[in-house]
């Protein structure tokens, strides 16, 4: 602990012009006693920092509180040891920016906020890195165009990889190709190279291990020790890697499903897929009678952007169709060949094929939708097609029809997996009640297909593979970080990440490796990754007092608490993000950081001077996401936008880490109104750690109930959505939550 | 709060130029995975242009909140140096060995800078705002916006009036000098990576479509600003001609795009932006009509989604078809949209209030040093390993945020090869 912090407070940046810094000084001297206080006109001047640097090298104090401005800035300036206890007290754009200059209320605000630094400080603890025997080998699960990438990429990086396939020979679907889309300039020539050289070179490589018809049992452990059991031909073996890409690819959506297009009708109704494999084959002939084919119809998204099959686009059929159209013409340059589509999707460069295909005279594309598919009378097919380009409704006969079919991930979605090996363990228990039971049944029904789907066979708590996301490809939810991933150091790539083609996903492949490398980089070095990447602190767990109540394994967004047999949690520090979760679902308070704990924030909480019932003064104190809304709060100061003084702000790492312990704590001690300001949640979640901000607001729900039983009004706890750029109308959320509460009045157990 | 570091891997830095999204995540991916990386942009602020986009598609996030969870990334990591108001003129040596040359122009405030603004309170002259496309004004001593990294103040010398040093004069902290002189550094490095990005299509140059001409012609990217709460006009949506809210808006699709006599390839975000557009229109105008003119609509993968949850819109309507032509009603300044309609295979005249052109992406290669292939579009072709020198972004190909990041993501890692090679041979 750090029992002697020092406090250094600048004067600066009109904070000596607003707030009286000596008598700010007293607090720190005459409260807390603390060894040095110190003020500095500019404290982040190097004569300034020097007084700081000064003081840690004499061993005068050992922690730093800084008065000044926001942490997010001059963050450069006070860098110190990151093993050094530091709180930065926000007193500029949280105090002089925005309060009434030389105002009692201002004065008061900063002193509480130097108050909460001060006991923050001195109750947090110094760092040190985790330390473990890390391997730094990744292992690469699939061997298509994805995973021979991301295996050469990382080999080549210095790095051993473990190349897993469950096929017995390399090279996925890329290999059975006949050419490849165009990727060079002028972007209108197909392209023959397939991976034969990419799977020579992955064999060849004295850092890969390749191992195929293989099959992974189980995969236990943590990030940077992942022990591996994979069955092989030669048996069973095992293998510790650090970090994990998978790459399983896609596989094609079943046409089966497409009776209204005419598949199964006739042998000459085939798939995109169907098509490559004859047209790689030889010369592409009828399958109903090998004669030669004059013309061909192209249905596109046949299953794809439709509610009834898979609702997304599949990203590569139109120009695979536009691929296919040249086969056609390249064997036969009379043959006809209709294109029948919602939208010719061709982004970028492809836009060039596109147009190449479009100038060739017997190419004809058309919008439109294909409404019938039967055998004419001449032996082709007739195609109807309606809402054309040329007429409502037309009706083409061709003697091929191809299905432009979509693709699906290979992927195991190991929420699903968990949740239907749970259920099953509730209908085998004795004590089910009969609607846990009904529950269970209607899960298994819906969920028992993801059974035998697992591809990784994870130990983990929360289930055997990567959570799925929407449509079951494991991809990440964010924007700007794709590479997101909810089993750290595990991360997807290529096609079963998302739909892409063979160019993208070998890019995808080295970005994703890329992750796999800093992930066992970050972690030999005791650190998290994004997006506290850096960090070293980490939970840990008074268990003698845990009650197996299974919150924080429940809710932990990325798997890092598995169970024992009686349902004790067991960290596994190296999955773990750092995100406080845990700490802020466990009714027994046991879940602690050395800078970060229920017991931290409590004290800062007991440091604010809660005014006298009949000074009229009430005391609002507002937890805030410290990545989207604590920013916006600086801006708002930034923006010299006055609010109202009665608040108290107390930065989380995220608002999932909120214990409701808190709001008690607060309630009881006088605090009048509670507010929370976290990140959008819902489908378009914003929250960094998935559902942090939507957890808080379900553990409010319970302390709602809790003050009604205590007579207090529920309005006095109020949880606000806010993003990063809505600073604007911060203030007056504010403003509209104190006006509230003045109303409501003093919280009745103020002074108790 | 300084990082621990990750291991050494005793190798030269990579060099990255261009500090968007692209850039900055290889800065970070790289040296989160142990190489030292100098990132050089030529404004004076990072984030490119996504931080001039009000929300991200599908998601209707602000890109803010991923950069600033980025610039975190950066401050902690001691590893990355960034050059602000930077470029690279020259490189030259080999892979794992080049020397790259670079000239920074002065900012004329240093680190010292407490964003106080008595610099701007005091500065006598105003210039166009550029991170406002502008469509406003700061004054001559300004902070670019207001999440910027650098959080320093920047001055634009050529705007200040002869002699004037009012705001050296009224720093309290001694933080501007405006004596700066440009500076040129030359740096060792193992690898370098282009990430300059793309400029919008210069839509004075598609004749029939009247930007320049009809104020209430916008582009896309006008729009990103017009509907953001720190732009011109605080997140309201205002016909430039007369300040008013508009009641019907079209947009037009490949403004310039798929088009041989301007951009021959697809764009590829604009389809997406349009949509998104839509929904901030719908934000602050309810009831106001909204056409779309495209040629194919183009959301791939799950922005599926999207494209059907805001073409749900009642009151917006999708007409396959180009516009041929723009004219405007002089008096009110309404625009009439001729486009012909495929699909009802007949010609129709639409009058709007507000007319925003999708207009495309343009590769920003001009700043480039020589050394990078391009091709004839003047995009950089992906380069393949052994040349040391990479690229990520829209420089190689438009897209959106997310395959640029993995685009950077997977420079970082070629980085991170040439580094560790430059390690081993000295
Ligand atoms: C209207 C519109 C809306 C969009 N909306 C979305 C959206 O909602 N979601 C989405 O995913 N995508 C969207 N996009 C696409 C998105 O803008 C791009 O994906 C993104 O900007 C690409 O980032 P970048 O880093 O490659 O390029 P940039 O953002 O252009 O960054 C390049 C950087 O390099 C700097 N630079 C240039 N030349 C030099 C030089 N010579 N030396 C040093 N520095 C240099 C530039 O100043 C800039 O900072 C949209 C695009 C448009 C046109
Ligand atoms: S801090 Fe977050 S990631 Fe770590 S164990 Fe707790 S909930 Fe899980
Ligand atoms: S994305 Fe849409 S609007 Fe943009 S160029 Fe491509 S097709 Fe045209």
């Amino acid at each position: 602990m750090a029992k002697s912090p020092g406090v250094y407070i600048c004067s600066g940046c009109s904070i000596g012009e607003s707030i009286d810094v000596p008598k700010l000084a007293k607090v720190a001297e005459s409260e807390f006693k603390v060894p040095r206080c110190q003020v500095h006109p500019v404290l982040c001047n190097p004569e300034g920092v020097e007084l700081i640097r000064k003081d840690l090298a004499d061993g005068a104090i050992d922690g730093v509180v800084i008065a000044a401005c926001s942490p997010r800035v001059k963050t450069d300036a006070f860098a110190f040891d990151p093993t050094v206890v530091l709180d930065r007290v926000n007193l500029r754009e949280h105090v002089a920016w925005c309060q009434k200059p030389n105002d009692e209320d201002t004065q008061m605000m900063a002193e509480d906020y130097l108050r909460m630094g001060i006991v923050k400080a001195q109750k947090s603890e110094p760092l040190e890195p985790m330390h473990d025997e890390i391997s730094r080998k990744i292992l690469v699960v699939g061997g298509g165009v994805t995973g021979l990438t991301a295996a050469l990429e990382g080999a080549n990086a210095g790095y051993e990889v473990v190349l897993v396939e469950k096929d017995s020979r390399l090279g996925g679907f890329v290999s059975t190709l006949k050419k490849r889309f165009p990727t060079a300039p002028p972007y209108t020539e197909l392209t023959v190279d397939g991976v034969a050289a990419q799977i020579e070179s992955v064999s060849y490589h004295p850092k890969i291990e390749v191992l195929t018809s293989a099959k992974i049992l189980k995969t236990s452990g943590q990030p940077g020790m992942f022990d591996v059991t994979i069955a092989t031909g030669a048996g069973e073996m095992k293998t510790r890697v650090g970090s994990i890409v998978l790459a399983t690819g896609w596989k094609p959506y079943d046409a089966t499903k497409l009776g209204h297009l005419g598949y199964g009708l006739s042998p000459d109704v085939v798939t995109n897929v169907e098509f490559e494999r004859m047209a790689a084959g030889g010369p592409i002939a009828r399958p109903s009678d090998g004669k030669a084919v004059e013309s061909v119809l192209f249905v596109q998204c046949a299953g794809s952007r439709d509610k009834d099959h898979l609702p997304y686009c599949s990203s590569v059929c139109c120009m695979a169709s536009l691929k296919h159209a040249a086969y056609v013409h390249e064997q036969n340059p009379d043959a006809a060949v209709y294109i029948v589509y919602k939208d010719i999707r061709t982004p970028g460069q492809y836009e060039r094929f596109y147009r190449a295909a479009q100038d060739h005279p017997l190419n004809f594309l058309t919008k439109g939708e294909v409404v019938g598919v039967e055998k004419a009378d001449s032996g082709a097919l007739a195609v109807t097609v309606k809402d054309t380009l040329l007429d409502e409704r037309i009706r083409i006969e061709v003697g091929l029809v191809v299905l432009a079919t979509g693709m699906v991930p290979n992927a195991a979605d190991g929420v699903a997996i968990r949740a239907v090996k749970d259920a099953r363990a509730t209908l085998a228990r004795a004590d089910a009640t009969e609607p846990q039971k009904v529950d269970a049944r209607n899960k298994i029904e819906t969920l028992a297909h993801h059974e035998g789907t697992e591809i990784l066979q994870l130990t983990y708590r929360q289930g055997p593979d990567l959570p799925a996301f929407r449509y079951g490809f494991p991809d990440s939810h964010f924007v700007c970080f794709p590479y997101e991933t909810r089993r750290t150091g595990i991360y997807a790539a290529g096609a079963v990440r998302s739909p892409m083609d063979a160019a993208r996903a070998q890019e995808d492949a080295a970005g994703a490796m890329l992750k796999a490398i800093q992930s066992v980089e970050l972690e030999a070095a005791g650190a998290a990754v994004h997006p506290r990447a850096g960090d070293l602190s980490f939970p840990s767990f008074f268990l003698q007092r845990c009650t197996q109540c299974k919150r924080c394994t429940e809710e932990c967004p990325f798997g890092t608490l598995d169970e024992d047999v009686k349902g004790t949690p067991q960290l596994n520090a190296f999955r773990c993000r750092r995100c406080g979760v845990c700490m802020g679902a466990c009714p027994e308070r046991i879940i602690s950081f050395k800078n970060y704990s229920v017991e931290i924030i409590a004290s800062m909480i007991k440091a604010i001077e809660v005014p006298e019932e009949e000074d009229e003064k009430p005391r609002v104190l507002v937890f805030m996401c410290e990545n989207d809304a604590y920013p916006a709060l600086d801006v708002a100061g930034l923006n010299r936008v006055q609010y109202d003084p009665s608040v108290r702000v107390i930065p989380l790492r995220c608002l999932g880490s909120l214990n409701i312990v808190w709001i008690a704590d607060a309630l009881s001690g006088g605090i009048d109104g509670v507010m929370l300001v976290g990140c959008k949640y819902g489908d378009d979640y914003q929250c960094h750690y998935m559902q942090g901000s939507e957890l808080a607001n379900r553990r409010l729900e319970n302390v709602k109930e809790t003050l009604q039983r205590l007579q207090l009004e529920s309005e006095r706890i109020q949880l606000t959505q806010l993003a990063i750029n809505e600073y604007d109308r911060l203030p007056g959320l504010i403003n509209g939550f104190v006006e509230r509460i003045r109303e409501l009045g003093p919280n009745p157990y103020k002074g108790f | 709060m300084t990082q621990t570091q990750v291991r050494d891997t005793g190798g030269r830095p990579v060099l990255v130029i261009g500090g968007g999204i692209a850039g900055v995540t290889t800065a970070v991916e790289a040296a989160e995975a142990g190489c030292d990386v100098i990132l050089v942009e030529k404004l004076p602020y990072l984030g490119g242009r996504v931080a001039r986009l009000f929300r991200y598609f599908p998601k209707l996030c602000p890109p803010g909140c991923g950069l600033e969870i980025n610039f975190r990334r950066i401050k902690i990591n001691p590893r990355i140096t960034v050059l602000t108001q930077a470029t690279v003129d020259d490189i030259s040596g080999s892979p794992g060995d080049f020397q790259a040359t670079i000239t920074v122009a002065p900012r004329f405030v240093t680190d010292a800078c407490t964003l106080c603004d008595k610099c701007a309170e005091v500065c006598p002259v105003e210039r166009p705002d550029d991170f406002n496309l502008d469509m406003d004004r700061t004054r001559a001593a300004y902070l670019p916006h207001r999440l910027a990294y650098p959080p320093l103040y920047v001055i634009d010398r050529v705007a200040c009036p002869s002699g004037c040093t009012a705001c050296r004069d009224a720093c309290a902290y001694g933080a501007i000098d405006l004596t700066q002189q440009p500076a040129r550094r030359t740096v060792k490095v193992a690898a370098v990576v282009a990430a300059t990005g793309w400029a919008p299509y210069d839509a004075t140059k598609i004749d029939n479509l009247g930007f320049g001409r009809y104020p209430n012609v916008v582009t896309n990217v006008m729009l990103e600003r017009l509907a953001a709460p720190d732009g011109p006009t605080r997140g309201r949506i205002l016909r430039p001609s007369d300040g008013q809210p508009p009641a019907s808006i079209a947009f037009v699709q490949c403004a310039g795009s798929r088009d041989e006599n301007h951009l021959p390839y697809c764009s590829a975000v604009c389809c997406a932006a349009s949509l998104k557009h839509v929904t901030y229109l719908r934000d602050v105008y309810p009831e106001a009509r909204i056409t779309i003119f495209y040629i194919d609509l183009r959301t791939p993968g799950r922005l599926e989604d999207f494209l059907q949850k805001v073409t749900a819109d009642e009151r917006l309507t999708l007409i396959k078809g180009k516009v041929a032509g723009v004219e405007e009603d002089p008096a009110t300044h309404d625009l009439m949209v001729t486009a012909e309609d495929v699909m009802g295979g007949r010609k129709i005249t639409q009058t709007v209030n507000l007319l925003v052109l999708a207009t495309g992406i343009v590769p920003q290669t001009d700043g480039l040093p020589a050394g990078f292939a391009l091709d004839e579009y003047r995009f950089v072709a992906h380069s393949n390993g052994g040349t040391g020198m990479f690229a990520a972004g829209c420089v190689t190909r438009p897209e959106e945020v997310s395959a640029t990041v993995q685009d950077a993501t997977g420079a970082a890692l070629k980085a991170l090869q040439a580094v560790v090679r430059s390690a081993h041979h000295g």
